[in-house]
């Protein structure tokens, strides 16, 4: 087997007396749809702040090793913006984007980490900083097609649909070429349109060899979806495996559904 | 709107402000007779000068309220006019050269007195880009901006006092220095955001003041330092005139730069990362957009702004002293962006020329100058909240075929 993309061991989070994480091992690798699953509360969105960084976790590595033989690097204490900047995007449960920017600028804004002109660059806009902002612009359009936006480009974010700021988060993030993708629950809140579309994006998504880590509630999108699947509960592991292991899995039947009084 | 509900509203209000200003509108102590004059007049008056201006106000937004539906119906983007002139270049360039040969011609055709105006008009509007970095664009609000200005100011005096160093060289050390304790004030603030942000630029404003008004050896204390230097202009003596109509010019260059620089930054890859750290601090960190680093920017650019207008200001007054920067100071200046419009550069532009100038246009109206000028910013801020000219965003032009 490969060495996965990331490889979290151990990963632990104390909030005051309360842990939120406890010794949490998950790995993803090159080209997988990786699901994390749980009831309210499980600590799937801890976990992915513990990753991209806005939590610092009390223990634990995370280990980023980007494919083609290069160096390992350990994300812990890292800031968000090196995360990113390491390969690891993500998108947020509620809705975070620039909502009086236009479309196509969010997604200009992933560009942000690999690019490089500055103020001198912003002043007397030299040569590379015209080519390189082409090229931000460019690429950032194609992206908007990607995610089927292309024609709302020049409109406010803030005047998008549900659905579709859904997925311009998605674009947004993978402007920043990650190595990747985390999505923190992208279906929720849509209808089963949507829904629909969305799990098409995702598919079109890793068909190009995408990594994604992606927290969901919609069991159905889910089991599609995923190659593998993590189940938490109460910052625990409780079980790991394909679908069809998952969906037999009584732990994983007890943590949703709870336990039977007579049993 | 002429329902009786309406009508009782208005009648309570016009009582109401019978009674706010019933001290100084009815009451008037004469102290040579040693009476109490009773104007009952006056409160007359303004009960129903209030009763028929709210009248005025409501069928204005009526009227208003209206015309937006109407349009809304029609499913027409509505444009103000001074965004239409910007999308189209010829209409642009026609207002641009017109503005430019005003501009120039100006000093000939008005007063000394005039010119002096538009001198300090123009300071602020530079003030006021400098500033619409930090609050209009980076979001980050800043109540003691004028103590860059401070910096700039002192920067000039104390060098040329002590070192005889001319204008034309301290312009950029003072506006570099200012810079720097921009990005010194940035470091501990980097945390903060929001009213806890402003009250420390509060309190690093008052500190810049407090010491030069209390470091007697250093900057010689509430007296200030006079007879600073004006520009020097190839080593020619110039007139007092003759160097206020150069310093008018200095001003008018600097605002063009100001300008220049200022839009390029706003639509460039730093000017992006900074309305996104506006907008959403965690999203954008989570884009890659290195906080610190994005933050420090802006206050050292916005500061290096503010020290270049000080030495300006320390060499058209050629006297300076703690008491030129004051709150107040930062006050105006934060007004003139908000007013303006956050983050528009049209909109500060005008917004400094109106909070500049009006107050002394109004000096005709003397005792009730601040009045009218209070009442003017109110009305401003409930009929236009988003500042008088909101800003656009660009729009790109691109091969969409690709």
């Amino acid at each position: 087997m490969t060495t996965p993309i990331l490889k979290v061991t151990g990963l632990t989070m104390d909030f005051g007396g309360i842990r939120a994480l406890n010794r949490l091992d998950l790995d993803v690798c090159a080209g997988e749809i990786v699901a994390l699953i749980g009831p309210n509360g499980a600590g799937k969105t801890t976990f992915f702040n513990c990753v991209t960084g806005i939590y610092q976790p009390t223990g634990g590595d995370m280990i980023l090793t980007p494919p083609g033989g290069h160096k390992s690097i350990n994300l812990k204490g890292l800031k968000p913006n090196t995360v990113t900047e390491k390969g690891l995007a993500r998108t947020f449960q509620n809705i975070r984007l620039f909502s009086k920017m236009t479309v196509l600028e969010n997604v200009m804004i992933g560009r942000h980490c690999r690019t490089h002109a500055f103020i001198f660059g912003a002043i007397f806009r030299t040569k590379a900083t015209r080519k390189e902002e082409k090229e931000i612009i460019e690429m950032s359009y194609s992206l908007l097609k990607e995610v089927g936006l292309a024609h709302l480009a020049d409109e406010f974010a803030e005047n998008l649909a549900y659905g579709a700021q859904r997925r311009l988060e998605i674009a947004r993030a993978l402007a920043t070429e990650p190595l990747l993708l985390l999505l923190d629950e992208p279906a929720a809140g849509m209808n089963p349109q949507e829904t629909l579309q969305l799990k098409e994006l995702i598919k079109k998504i890793a068909s190009a060899g995408q990594a994604i880590l992606l927290i969901e509630h919609d069991m159905k999108l889910v089991m599609s979806l995923s190659d593998r699947i993590f189940v938490m509960d109460y910052g625990k592991k409780i079980a790991e495996g394909v679908p069809a292991e998952i969906r037999a899995n009584p732990e994983v039947i007890k943590a949703y559904l709870g336990e039977d009084i007579d049993a | 709107m002429f329902s009786y509900k309406e009508i009782k509203k208005t009648a309570l209000i016009s009582l109401w402000f019978v009674f706010l200003t019933f001290p100084i509108m009815v009451i008037k102590v004469d102290p040579i007779e040693r009476i109490v004059r009773w104007r009952w007049d006056n409160a007359i008056y303004v009960g129903v000068g209030i009763f028929f201006t709210r009248f005025l106000i409501e069928y204005l937004k009526d009227r208003n309220n209206k015309r937006q539906a109407a349009k809304r119906s029609a499913n027409k983007e509505s444009q103000p006019i001074i965004h239409s002139i910007i999308a189209n270049p010829k209409q642009r360039n026609i207002v641009i050269v017109v503005l430019l040969s005003t501009a120039f011609i100006f000093p000939f055709i008005f007063s000394t007195y005039q010119t002096n105006i538009m001198i300090t008009a123009l300071m602020y509007v530079v003030l006021g880009l400098g500033l619409n970095i930090v609050v209009g664009m980076a979001g980050l609000l800043d109540l003691g901006f004028v103590a860059f200005y401070a910096v700039g100011a002192y920067s000039y005096a104390l060098l040329n006092y002590h070192f005889g160093l001319g204008f034309w060289a301290v312009l950029p050390i003072g506006g570099c220095l200012a810079g720097l304790a921009g990005l010194i004030l940035g470091f501990p603030v980097l945390r903060l955001r929001g009213d806890y942000l402003a009250i420390v630029t509060l309190g690093f404003g008052e500190i810049i003041r407090l010491v030069l008004e209390n470091w007697n050896d250093f900057s010689m204390g509430p007296s200030g330092i006079s007879n600073i230097d004006r520009p020097g202009f190839f080593g020619i003596e110039l007139s007092l005139n003759g160097s206020i109509m150069y310093l008018y010019y200095i001003m008018i260059v600097l605002m063009i730069i100001t300008i220049f620089i200022v839009n390029r930054l706003q639509d460039s890859r730093l000017g992006r990362a900074w309305i996104a750290l506006r907008e959403d601090e965690i999203a954008c960190q989570a884009m890659g957009i290195d906080k610190r680093k994005t933050k420090l920017v802006a206050f050292s650019l916005g500061a290096f702004w503010a020290g270049i207008v000080g030495v300006i200001f320390a060499a058209k007054t050629t006297f300076i002293n703690p008491a030129s920067f004051t709150f107040l100071e930062s006050a105006i200046i934060l007004s003139i962006v908000v007013l303006g419009g956050m983050g528009s550069i049209i909109g500060v532009i005008m917004g400094a020329f109106i909070l500049i100038l009006l107050p002394e246009y109004l000096r005709a109206f003397s005792e009730y100058r601040m009045l009218v000028f209070g009442g003017i910013l109110v009305a401003m801020m409930v009929f236009r909240p988003q500042g008088l000219i909101s800003n656009i965003r660009r729009t790109y032009t691109f091969n969409k075929d690709q």
